[in-house]
């Protein structure tokens, strides 16, 4: 093993793992992240903490994931590439290995322009794709990024941090043809597990995946299956309309519009795609991203199959 | 080239009216040729302070003369010296090199910027400018098919294209900046050089550009 995370065993064990994530909050409530992990307890493997999500201003993912930790969660901590550089970062990684954090999320980051605070400057110092060799090179060369080993002092031991390296991959940006290598280039960097986009175009994802297929990568790099519960019409019009390469199929809006419990048909609609997506080969799990309905995620894993989860 | 737009006449006019005697210095290289601070420009800034000054009752009187370079002292003459000094004060209409580059030569003399800097770029459509270089001081255009994700990649991103691109555009603004990763990709393919894409680039050095500080080039075989 290349950490101790939890998730690394259940995916290197070949048992179908299910992931959350928790969105901080922008403030200091504490009482918010515990009701949101409470939820989640027990129901997925680990939980992806958000790093300044859509260059919104949150509480640090560093410290909500030691909160979840307390709770005996297992926190996946996300990085991103737009507010940290790469003296920053490490040392944000260091901390987080010492303190118990196995999983660790590396992501380029939402451009600021979207977020709360439009007129800040963005770091960018590296990408992601530079992000996930730095971790690797810390963990399996025991080298920082500039070569330096990690060590306090000429004769201080090596005391490198153990973790297990994720990425993002988005299968709906463009160019299409290029989306298999981009994962081709995050697994050569060195990253162990990949949690996709929310997928709502099946059609194009099972594209992608044949890509991923033909070029072996899905037996080099673990792939969850981002899905994300359409909880309301609104809310399915908004990934439609509003989120570039997101295409939400009619289909789902109609029956989301015709039922009379919506937020009955959200989760036979999420439960549904769970199903589908764990029939295509090279699926390790599923990623579920309940954005502000963590509380629905024990039903959904529930109708999904997907409890108990396995111990390990 | 160095692009500039003009600074909202507003402000260029609250410089104005700080002083009585007003130089308006135009530059005859980069901002004559984008159309922000040449000759034309400064016929109509001087124009449009006498106006305004006229207008609001101020005692302002306006000079007005341009130059081939003002980052270059060998384009200061006696001519424009005398001008400088007689003035109360300068509004330079050069790039922030030139205005600089015009208070380093003439340390008595107060100048203001009258246009706003932009960035390196080229002459694209009539009346359209767009940033091509950033000056990072270690060019990479070689290996990514004569497109600089630096400079034209809103992330810098060496190992693009981000979750970002959407039909050849980028998500930052849609409708005017193009995805330069597509481009990249586009323009490899039709090169035959698509596996070149799949190599990982490895994390840059920065310190040729602005992050190693502020920066000179010294040619010892020119130097004096």
């Amino acid at each position: 093993m290349k950490s101790e995370s939890r998730l690394e065993k259940i995916l290197a064990s070949g048992q179908f793992a299910l992931t959350g994530e928790l969105g901080p909050p922008k403030s200091v409530d504490v009482d918010f992240i515990r009701q949101k992990a409470e939820y989640l307890k027990g129901k997925v493997d680990a939980v992806n903490i958000t790093d300044n999500q859509t260059a919104i201003v949150r509480m640090s993912s560093f410290a909500v994931a030691l909160i979840l930790k307390e709770m005996h969660l297992e926190p996946t901590m996300q990085i991103t590439c737009r507010d940290r550089n790469r003296l920053a970062i490490q040392s944000d990684v260091l901390g987080a290995a010492a303190h118990g954090i196995h999983n660790i999320l590396c992501l380029t980051g939402d451009h600021q322009c979207f977020g709360n605070h439009t007129t800040a400057k963005n770091v960018f110092d590296i990408d992601a794709v530079q992000l996930i060799e730095m971790l690797r090179q810390m963990r399996d060369e025991k080298k920082f990024a500039n070569g330096e080993e990690i060590k306090n002092s000429k004769k201080a031991p090596i005391k490198e941090p153990r973790i297990f390296i994720g990425a993002a991959v988005n299968p709906f940006a463009d160019p299409l043809k290029f989306r298999a290598t981009r994962l081709a280039k995050k697994i050569n960097a060195g990253v162990d597990f990949v949690q996709t986009q929310c997928i709502y175009d099946m059609e194009r994802f099972n594209e992608w995946m044949k890509q991923v297929r033909n070029r072996g990568l899905h037996e080099k790099v673990k792939i969850l299956a981002g899905v994300t519960p359409l909880k309301s019409v609104g809310m399915a019009q908004y990934m439609r309309d509003c989120v570039a390469g997101l295409m939400v199929p009619d289909t789902y809006l109609e029956r989301l519009s015709k039922a009379q419990d919506t937020a009955a048909e959200a989760i036979n609609i999420c439960v549904e795609q769970i199903h589908q997506l764990r029939e295509i080969e090279g699926i390790a799990g599923i990623h579920l991203m309940a954005i502000e309905w963590e509380k629905k995620v024990p039903e959904i894993a529930e109708k999904a199959n997907l409890l108990p989860r396995p111990r390990v | 080239m160095i692009t500039a737009e003009r600074k909202p006449f507003e402000a260029v006019y609250e410089f104005a009216r700080r002083h009585q005697k007003i130089l308006v210095l135009g530059c005859g290289t980069c901002v004559t040729v984008c159309m922000a601070g040449g000759e034309k420009e400064v016929d109509a800034l001087a124009s449009q302070i006498t106006l305004a000054a006229r207008q609001k009752d101020d005692n302002i009187t306006v000079e007005k003369h341009t130059i081939e370079r003002q980052c270059d002292q060998e384009f200061f003459d006696e001519q424009t010296s005398r001008k400088i000094k007689q003035a109360d004060a300068v509004i330079s209409l050069a790039c922030g090199v030139g205005v600089q580059f015009c208070i380093e030569c003439f340390t008595d003399s107060i100048v203001y910027p009258g246009v706003d800097t932009k960035f390196y770029g080229a002459n694209t459509e009539q009346g359209i400018w767009a940033e091509r270089c950033i000056g990072c001081g270690d060019c990479v255009l070689e290996k990514f098919g004569g497109l600089c994700p630096v400079a034209r990649c809103s992330k810098s991103l060496l190992n693009g294209p981000c979750g970002g691109s959407a039909e050849g555009k980028c998500e930052v603004d849609p409708e005017n900046i193009d995805c330069v990763w597509q481009l990249i990709y586009d323009r490899m393919e039709k090169l035959g050089r698509l596996d070149e894409l799949e190599l990982n680039v490895p994390a840059n050095n920065w310190t040729a550009g602005r992050d190693g500080g502020p920066r000179k080039i010294v040619r010892e075989d020119i130097t004096l």
